[in-house]
C-alpha cells in the first residue's frame, strides 16, 4: 500500500474543501460589500466579536449566516417528491466540489524527506489525471442534474420554470464553453490543467495573448454556467421568486447556494488556468518543475490571486450588466458564441499547423490571432443584433378590426 | 384614450449604432460606471452612531410636545380642536375646570397614541394657544403599545428636552406667553 500518498492526498482533499467551504461562506460577504459599495452604499461592517463591540468590519457575518441556516427549520413540503427533493442539494454540491478534484491550486511543493515519499507533490489533489478536461465538462453536466431534480422535485411552478430554464440554458451554454476549451487544448496538446499552466509558463505567452476569441466565448458560457448576471435565468429573483430553489429552507439551501458560488470559483479557476496563466507571473514565479520554498508558495499565492480578481470581475458584472431576456439569451448561444468558437477553433487549428511558417514566433501568431478575433466580433455584431423582436404582428390589429366592425 | 386614438404618438426604438450591436463597447462603459461607484463617496448613514440632519427642526414633524406657558402650566385650555382636526383619532382629552383664575378649563389628562398618529401635523395647526407642536424628535421606540400611548406628563416632559432646541411658535412670532 501506498499509505504516506495516501495520507497526502488526503491531507490535501481536506485542505481543498476546507479552503473551498469558507471561501463560499467569506464569498457571500464578499458579494453583499460590492453589491452595497457600487450603489453607494456601507454593506455589512457590523458583525464582529459576539457580547464586544469590535465589529472587525463585519467580519463574523458568514459565521451569523451559518448559524442562521443551521437553526433554521429544515422544513420539507407537504407535496414534494421526498427522495429527489433531498438528493437535488446533495448533487449539486457534491459535483460542484468533485470538480476540484482535477484543478490545480498550486505548482509542486519541493521534495520533502519523508520516508515514502519519492517525488515533488504536487499541489492538485488528483495529479496527473489525463482526462482533466474532460472529467470537468462531466461534473459540470452533472450539477445541471441538481438543478432540474429540484425544480421537479418541488411540485411547484416557479421551481419547475426555474428548473427548466436552467436546464435549457445550462445545455446550450456547454457548447460555447467546450469550444473555447478546444481551443486551448489544440494548442497545448493536452487535457491536463496543470500542464496548460506550464505550456503557458514556458512561453511566457498567456493564452489570453493569443486566442482572444476563446476567451471571450468561454469566458461568457463560464458566465452563463455558473448562472450568473447576466444569465442568471434560472433564478430570476424578480420573475421566479427563487426559481429552482424556491421551496428549500435552511441547510438544504444552504447547500444550494454554497454549490452557486462554488461554481462561479470554477469557473475563475477555469478562465485563470485555460487563459490567464495560472500560476504563472513573468520574472516572480519562474516555469520549471524543480522549486524551492518561496516559489512554490509565490506561485500559490499569484494563482489565489488571479482567481480573486476573476472572482471580483464576475461580482461586478452582476452591477453593468441588465439580465437577458430568455430568447435573447439562447439567439446569443447559437446565433453569435456558437460561431465565434467555431470561427476561434479552425483559427486555433490553421495557425498552430503553420505556426512554425510564420517565423515571427509568437508575435506574428498574436497579431493575427487578434485581426480575426476583431474581425469576426464586428461581423457578429452586424448579422446578428441582440434586439430580437418576437412578439406576434397580426397584419389586422384587433383594435382596427373592432372599429371597422362598429361602421 | 383608446389606442387608435389619433393623437397618440408612437415611439420606436432608436436603431442601434455598431458599438450597441456588438454589445462589448458598451459593456465597457458600463463596466466603467460600476468601477466609479465602487470607489465613491459612500451616502449610508451610520444610524444609531451618527444622526440625520434635519434641515430646518422648527418645521419637521416628530414627536408631539405640550407646550408650558411662563409660570410652568400646562398652555392647553382643552377646546378639542386637536382632537377634531386629528384624522387618525390619536389625541385624547379629558377636560376639567380649571383651578387658574386666567383660563376657564385646561386638560386634566391629555393623551396621544404615537403609533396610530400619522405625524400629519393637523393638531398644531388647529391650536388656537400653540399648545400642541410637533418637534424634531425622530426616533421613537418602545418595548411595547402601552408604552407609546404618551400622556400629559410625558408630553410635557418631550417640551422640557426640547424647549431650548425649538422655541415654540409663539416665542418665535413675538406673541408674549400667557
Amino acid at each position: 500500500m501506498h499509505t504516506p500518498e495516501t495520507i497526502v492526498a488526503l491531507i490535501k482533499i481536506v485542505l481543498m474543501l476546507g479552503g473551498l467551504m469558507t471561501a463560499a461562506a467569506y464569498l457571500v460577504l464578499v458579494e453583499r460589500w460590492i453589491a452595497a459599495w457600487v450603489q453607494d452604499r456601507q454593506g455589512p461592517n457590523r458583525v464582529g466579536i459576539p457580547l464586544t463591540k469590535i465589529r472587525l468590519f463585519g467580519l463574523g457575518q458568514p459565521l451569523a449566516d451559518g448559524l442562521k441556516f443551521i437553526f433554521k427549520e429544515d422544513y420539507t413540503p407537504a407535496q414534494v417528491d421526498k427522495g429527489l427533493y433531498t438528493l437535488a442539494p446533495i448533487i449539486i454540491l457534491t459535483a460542484a466540489l468533485a470538480i476540484f478534484a482535477v484543478i490545480p491550486f498550486g505548482s509542486v511543493l519541493p521534495m520533502i524527506s519523508v520516508p515514502g515519499i519519492s517525488q515533488p507533490i504536487e499541489l492538485i489533489v488528483a495529479p496527473r489525471l489525463d482526462v482533466g478536461l474532460v472529467y470537468v465538462f462531466a461534473l459540470s453536466s452533472i450539477a445541471v442534474y441538481g438543478v432540474i431534480l429540484g425544480g421537479w422535485a418541488s411540485n411547484n411552478k416557479y421551481s419547475f420554470l426555474g428548473g427548466l430554464r436552467s436546464s435549457a440554458q445550462l445545455i446550450a451554454y456547454e457548447i460555447p464553453l467546450g469550444l473555447g476549451i478546444l481551443g486551448v487544448v489544440l494548442m497545448s496538446g493536452t487535457l491536463r490543467l496543470d500542464k496548460i499552466i506550464t505550456d503557458q509558463a514556458t512561453s511566457g505567452v498567456w493564452n489570453v495573448a493569443l486566442q482572444p476569441l476563446g476567451l471571450l466565448v468561454f469566458g461568457v458560457a463560464s458566465f452563463a454556467e455558473a448562472a450568473r448576471l447576466p444569465f442568471d435565468l434560472p433564478e430570476a429573483e424578480q420573475e421566479l421568486v427563487g426559481g429552482y430553489h424556491t421551496e428549500y429552507a435552511g441547510m438544504r439551501l444552504l447547500l444550494f447556494l454554497i454549490a452557486e458560488f462554488l461554481h462561479m470559483v470554477t469557473a475563475a479557476f477555469l478562465l485563470v488556468i485555460l487563459y490567464f496563466g495560472g500560476w504563472h507571473l513573468w520574472g516572480l514565479t519562474g516555469s520549471g518543475d524543480i522549486v524551492t520554498w518561496p516559489v512554490a508558495i509565490l506561485r500559490i499565492v499569484v494563482l489565489t490571486a488571479k482567481v480573486l480578481a476573476m472572482i471580483l470581475f464576475f461580482m461586478m458584472v452582476r452591477w453593468s450588466w441588465p439580465r437577458f431576456r430568455f430568447d435573447q439569451l439562447m439567439s446569443l448561444a447559437w446565433t453569435v458564441m456558437l460561431p465565434l468558437g467555431v470561427v476561434n477553433l479552425l483559427l486555433m487549428a490553421v495557425l498552430t499547423e503553420y505556426r512554425s511558417h510564420l517565423g515571427g514566433g509568437w508575435w506574428a501568431f498574436a497579431i493575427i490571432s487578434w485581426v480575426v478575433s476583431i474581425g469576426a466580433c464586428v461581423v457578429a455584431g452586424l448579422m446578428a443584433p441582440l434586439s430580437v423582436d418576437n412578439r406576434p404582428k397580426p397584419h389586422v390589429h384587433p383594435w382596427d378590426a373592432e372599429t371597422s366592425l362598429g361602421d | 384614450m383608446k389606442p387608435n386614438d389619433p393623437t397618440i404618438r408612437w415611439i420606436e426604438d432608436p436603431p442601434m449604432g455598431l458599438s450597441g450591436r456588438m454589445y462589448l463597447p458598451l459593456f465597457v462603459q458600463g463596466l466603467t460606471t460600476t468601477v466609479k461607484h465602487l470607489f465613491s463617496r459612500k451616502v449610508t448613514l451610520q444610524f444609531p452612531d451618527e444622526r440625520p440632519k434635519i434641515g430646518n427642526p422648527i418645521i419637521y414633524r416628530g414627536v408631539h410636545r405640550l407646550n408650558k406657558d411662563s409660570q410652568g402650566r400646562v398652555k392647553c385650555v382643552a377646546c378639542f380642536l386637536c382632537a377634531t382636526a386629528c384624522p387618525a383619532h390619536c389625541i385624547d382629552i379629558v377636560g376639567a375646570e380649571s383651578p387658574w383664575p386666567d383660563r376657564e378649563k385646561y386638560c386634566e389628562s391629555f393623551t396621544i397614541d404615537e403609533l396610530r398618529c400619522i405625524y400629519c401635523g393637523m393638531c398644531e395647526e388647529a391650536c388656537p394657544v400653540d399648545a400642541i407642536e410637533l418637534t424634531s424628535f425622530l426616533d421613537l421606540t418602545g418595548r411595547s403599545r402601552e408604552e407609546m400611548i404618551f400622556d400629559k406628563e410625558k408630553l410635557l416632559s418631550v417640551y422640557d428636552k426640547t424647549k431650548d432646541r425649538e422655541p415654540s411658535q409663539s416665542v418665535r412670532l413675538g406673541v408674549p406667553v400667557l
